[in-house]
Parts: structure tokens; C-alpha cells; sequence
């Protein structure tokens, strides 16, 4: 039981993490390496937000939000746009920007135990016996509702739509008028928007640490690559079973072999099934 | 736009001396012979004398640092621009040389001198070996794949607390002496850099070409892509495994920071902005990247800052690199013309 919630609650962290990611990398194609630094970042964002503005909460929430979409927007638009296609110089690019942001905080002044975020409602309540907080329990629920936000949204707005054409095919996307430029950078500034959230949501949960920027970044693309890109069903299953293994190997194995199973899924995912669980778009021509 | 650039363009030619010694006819004279040997010299003497003129013990062992990141630095531009196949894990390589060479030193006896190209062939042979499946992948898959080896390998030593451990290996022997243990790593550096600028060129190098270009074409001219993609990761990680050797002996001691992403990023920052596809770009990054962040060490972590930013600039804005800009000056004039 205890596996279970606990399985539950890091399988919606994982997939919280992870879908920024996905929706970037499935409508402009870029590997975001910079992911991991945009969650860590808003997290100080936020953090100055409350502590150094002195803003109340839900107004420190919505403006790291607000501001977060246009960092992630403005990266695109001034660095990543003019290396738009070539896979390999993106990932080293937004490799070298989540660097620069990563290390540049810990030169700042942000490391160690002393930063963190209040959660929305401080307690814990009690299911079938074990305790766990209200967070934890936020967690789940924000994120089931952030996926039904998002599938409404890709299904039923303008550029909700537009996003969603230019992942199938940009070429047809421009033909109907679709700027494929302008719905890069959106769709960037959406992924940073979303890694916010999850930050704001999870950092409660812990301590702000810099480290973290890059852990987070290896479950995101493990939870991508399990899942298949393109398929939203794909990356939420993906999660959950990662989630679950992650859980697994911690109550049997030990805290040590965490990280361990992200990285095992990677590898041999891509080695053994490189479109992943739930591939769709052509994905085996590109890989192999 | 304003009309006087419309008017005109820069036109770039090859000079005369470049045409005249692009083949047997540059040993018509000695003015030819020279323009083909003079930089190649440069780099040659450049490096040999360099701990030589280079103050106190210090700067001398931040040379050896830099060509061991520049040996790293050539497996990766040989391995993306050669083969088409971008691995971002070079800190694999060196992480699983340093480790083998550091074993065979402590646990079999082994001295150095032995130990060395001992570890270069079989770290080589394992990490093809572990790599093998992951072959069919391309353009990103392989590198993400790739990246996660050294992670992976870093976190299997932690868990399972083989190896030494968090601590490391330590009490490994040293060099027999502090030429051989400057020369050994320069004359590598030398031996790689011109040994791989020939393999490229050769019928060999011809195929790995064409499989960077098109995979299907070579299939389909009946030859193994795999065993050829193989053989070049062979090479590539034999490379990395000589200089994570190396790194162990000359630091005596061995630990999973070897597998840390320094060692994959900064050879690819060095590839980028020396120049890539040119296998002397690297070693130029590598020369020029290493002392400048030794000299920043005092800024700490503000120097990963520095240096990813002028990745990101070369990468964004210069993506061709220094060495490529410097044998467009060196080879071809300009010179302005009307349209």
C-alpha cells in the first residue's frame, strides 16, 4: 500500500518533470538540455519572489509563471532559433545555457540546505494507515488536472492547434499560414512555463538545490525516450513505470540504486526499442 | 539596406602558392615545400617546446592536462565529423581507461609503461564492446545515449562499492620521470592528431565518410555499416581510454570523478571553438580553453559559467571555429568586387 501511493505520487513528479520536455521536443524538435536549469531556476525565482520582494504567495507563483515563460521564450528567440534543425548543435547549445544557469547559481550564492519553497497547505492526513502530506497529495491532483489542461488545449485553441500541426508535419503547417518560427519559441516559452510549475509544485516537497537541475533533466528524458515522443498517453505511462520501478528499487535495493533505474530505462529502451513504448510519428526511420 | 553593400560582394580566391602545392608540383620549390611544412611545424615544435618555456612545476603539468583533454577532444571530432556518430560521452572513455590502467597498475603489478597501452586496447575493446548495440541509433538518440554511459557507470560504482568505491583508487605508480611523463602525453597528442588526419583520408576513412553522408548508399554497396561504425568507435575510444590512462598515472589516483561531464563537455567546447571537422581544431580548443580556466580558478564555479558561454556564442554565432577561419586567411585571399 505503502508502495503504491508512494509509487503513485513519484510517478506524477516524473511525468510533471517530463512534460515540458515532451511538448518542446515534440513540436520544434529541440532536445532541451536546458530543462533541468529552467526548473531549478524558477524554483530561486520564486524563491527571491517570496523572500527578497516580499510578495505574497499566489502572487509570487503567477509572476516566476509569467516570467519564466519569457525567459524560456527569449532563450529560444536571441540563441536557439538560429540553430533550428541541427539537432547537435542545439543540444550543445542548450547544454551550454542550462551550464551557464546551473553554475552561475551555485557562483551566486544559492547552494545547500538553507532554500526552500512553503508548500500550499502545511499538514498530512492519513490513507489506508500511512501518513502523507497535503502536498503530496496537491501533487497528484494538479497534475492529472495540468494533463487534462493540456490535452483540452492542444485540441481545442487556435494555437493549441497550431502547435499540434506543426509537430505532425511543418511543411504543411506553413502552407496553412501557421508561422512555424513564432510557434517554436511559444511552444518553448509553454515547456519553461511548465517546468515552473512542476517546480513549484515539487520543490515544497524538498530543498532548492542546484544538483538537482540535472537530475531532473535525465528523468525527463528518460520518461521521454520510455514513452515514445509525440505520444502524450506514451509519456504518462512512461512515468508511471519508471515512478513505480524507482520505488521498487528503493524499498528493495536501496536509495543508492534510484537514479540507477532512469538511466537503465534510457539505454535500453533506446537499444532495444528505440521508438520507445508508444512511438508513433515515424519515429523508427529517424532513430535507426 | 543601404546601396553601397548592394554593389559589392567579398570574393574569396585561392591564392596561387596554395593551387601550386596541392599536388606532386609542390615540390617544385622550396617556397612550396615551406607554405605546406610551416604550419605543421609550428604545431609540431609549438608544442614540444612549450614545457620548456613554460615557469615552475605548474604550468607545465596544466600542458599535459590539456593533452589529455585534447586526446578526449580528437576521439570526439574524429567520432561526430567522421562517422557522423556524436558522442557525448566522453568522459566514458577516459572514466573506463583511467579505472583499467589504475587496476592493472595496483592489483596485477604492472608499471606504467605497460599498463598504459595495455588499458588504451582493452578499455577500447570494452567500450565498442558496451557501445555495440547502441550503433543503429543516430543524430541525437546516440548522443543522449551516450551521455548517460558515464552517469551510469559513475552511479554503478557508488551503489555497488567495487572499485574503491567513492574514494577511489589510490597509491598508483607514477611515470618513471617527469619527461617521459610530459613527452609520453605530447608525443600522443602528435602521433593521434597526424595518425587520424591520415586514417581519414585513406580508403577506410572514404567509407566512414560515406556513412556519415548516407548510411543507406554504403548498405546498399554491400558493405557493413556496423562493423565499420565498429571499428570507428574502436579508434575513437582507444583514444579516450589512452588519455583517462595517462590522467591516472599522472595524477595517481583514479576516482568517478573521471567519469564526471567535464571530460564530455570540455573537449566538445574545445572541438567547437578550435574548429570541428579539422582534428587540429580540438587540440588548438584544448590548448587555449584548460590554461584560460586555470587562470580563472579563482572565480570558481563563475569560470563553467564563462567558458559555456563562449560555447554557446561559438556554437550560436561562429559555429565554423577558429581553425577554419584561420586556414581561410592562410589559403585564400579576398578582395572586394562589384556585382
Amino acid at each position: 500500500m505503502e508502495i503504491l501511493i508512494y509509487g503513485t505520487i513519484n510517478s506524477v513528479a516524473l511525468a510533471l518533470y517530463a512534460l515540458g520536455f515532451a511538448l518542446v521536443y515534440g513540436i520544434s524538435r529541440l532536445p532541451n538540455f536546458a530543462h533541468g536549469a529552467l526548473y531549478v531556476l524558477s524554483g530561486f525565482i520564486a524563491w527571491s519572489a517570496i523572500n527578497t520582494l516580499g510578495l505574497n504567495y499566489p502572487l509570487s507563483i503567477l509572476l516566476t509563471m509569467v516570467v519564466m515563460a519569457v525567459i524560456g521564450a527569449l532563450i529560444y528567440y536571441l540563441f536557439l532559433i538560429r540553430v533550428r534543425g541541427m539537432e547537435i548543435s542545439e543540444i550543445i547549445a542548450s547544454y551550454a545555457i542550462a551550464l551557464a544557469i546551473l553554475e552561475g547559481l551555485r557562483w551566486g550564492g544559492f547552494r545547500g540546505m538553507t532554500y526552500t519553497l512553503p508548500a500550499f497547505i502545511e499538514g498530512s492526513t492519513a490513507i489506508a494507515g500511512i501518513s502523507v502530506d497535503y502536498q503530496r497529495l496537491l501533487v497528484v491532483g494538479f497534475g492529472a488536472v495540468l494533463v487534462i489542461f493540456l490535452w483540452l488545449f492542444t485540441h481545442y485553441t487556435r494555437i493549441g492547434l497550431a502547435l499540434r500541426g506543426m509537430a505532425q508535419d511543418e511543411r504543411a503547417a506553413l502552407m496553412l499560414g501557421i508561422d512555424s518560427d513564432i510557434m517554436a519559441v511559444v511552444a518553448m516559452g509553454l515547456g519553461s512555463m511548465l517546468a515552473a510549475f512542476a517546480a513549484i509544485l515539487l520543490l515544497p516537497l524538498g530543498n532548492i538545490v542546484v544538483e538537482s537541475g540535472y537530475n531532473v533533466l535525465i528523468l525527463a528524458i528518460a520518461v521521454c525516450i520510455v514513452g515514445g515522443i509525440g505520444s502524450w498517453i506514451g509519456a504518462v505511462l512512461a512515468a508511471f513505470l519508471i515512478g513505480f520501478a524507482q520505488i521498487l528499487t528503493v524499498v528493495y535495493l536501496g536509495s543508492h540504486y534510484q537514479m540507477m533505474v532512469a538511466l537503465l530505462a534510457i539505454i535500453l529502451t533506446l537499444i532495444i526499442k528505440p521508438s520507445g513504448l508508444f512511438g508513433q510519428q515515424k519515429e523508427l526511420e529517424e532513430r535507426v | 539596406m543601404n546601396t553601397a553593400a548592394q554593389q559589392r560582394r567579398k570574393e574569396r580566391i585561392d591564392r596561387g602558392i596554395k593551387v601550386r602545392t596541392d599536388g606532386l608540383y609542390a615540390l617544385m620549390s622550396w617556397r612550396e615545400l615551406a607554405y605546406l611544412i610551416a604550419p605543421r611545424s609550428i604545431l609540431i615544435v609549438g608544442l614540444l617546446i612549450l614545457p620548456l618555456v613554460m615557469p615552475g612545476r605548474y604550468w607545465p603539468r596544466v600542458i599535459s592536462i590539456a593533452c589529455i583533454y585534447a586526446l578526449v577532444a580528437m576521439s570526439f571530432d574524429f567520432l561526430a565529423h567522421y562517422v557522423g556518430l556524436v558522442s557525448l560521452g566522453g568522459a566514458f572513455f577516459v572514466g573506463i581507461g583511467s579505472y583499467l590502467s589504475a587496476i592493472l597498475n595496483t592489483s596485477l603489478g604492472l608499471p606504467p609503461l605497460i599498463a598504459v597501452p595495455v588499458a588504451t586496447l582493452a578499455g577500447g575493446a570494452f567500450c565498442t564492446l558496451v557501445l555495440l548495440p547502441c550503433l543503429p541509433l543516430r543524430g541525437v538518440y546516440f548522443a543522449i545515449v551516450t551521455l548517460m554511459y558515464p552517469l551510469f557507470m559513475a552511479r554503478l560504482i557508488e551503489a555497488l562499492d567495487i572499485v574503491g568505491g567513492t574514494d577511489g583508487i589510490m597509491g598508483i605508480d607514477s611515470f618513471p620521470s617527469a619527461w617521459i611523463e610530459q613527452y609520453g602525453v605530447i608525443v600522443m597528442v602528435l602521433i593521434f592528431l597526424f595518425g587520424l588526419r591520415r586514417l581519414v583520408n585513406t580508403d577506410f576513412g572514404l567509407v566512414l565518410r560515406a556513412v556519415k553522408d548516407n548510411d543507406q548508399a554504403v548498405k546498399a554497396s554491400g558493405m557493413n555499416i556496423t562493423r565499420y561504425k565498429a571499428l570507428a568507435v574502436f579508434i575513437a575510444s582507444a583514444t579516450g581510454c589512452l588519455a583517462g590512462a595517462c590522467l591516472a598515472h599522472i595524477y595517481m589516483w583514479t576516482g568517478i570523478s573521471t567519469f564526471a561531464l567535464d571530460f564530455s563537455i570540455l573537449p566538445i567546447a574545445a572541438t567547437v571553438i578550435g574548429g570541428s571537422g579539422t582534428l587540429v581544431g580540438p587540440v588548438l580548443g584544448c590548448l587555449i580553453l584548460v590554461p584560460v580556466s586555470e587562470l580563472l580558478r579563482d572565480f570558481g564555479t563563475l569560470r563553467i559559467v564563462f567558458y559555456s558561454l563562449i560555447l554557446l556564442a561559438f556554437v550560436v554565432f561562429r559555429s565554423d571555429g577558429l581553425m577554419a577561419y584561420g586556414q581561410r586567411k592562410y589559403d585564400q585571399f579576398e578582395r572586394w568586387t562589384k556585382i
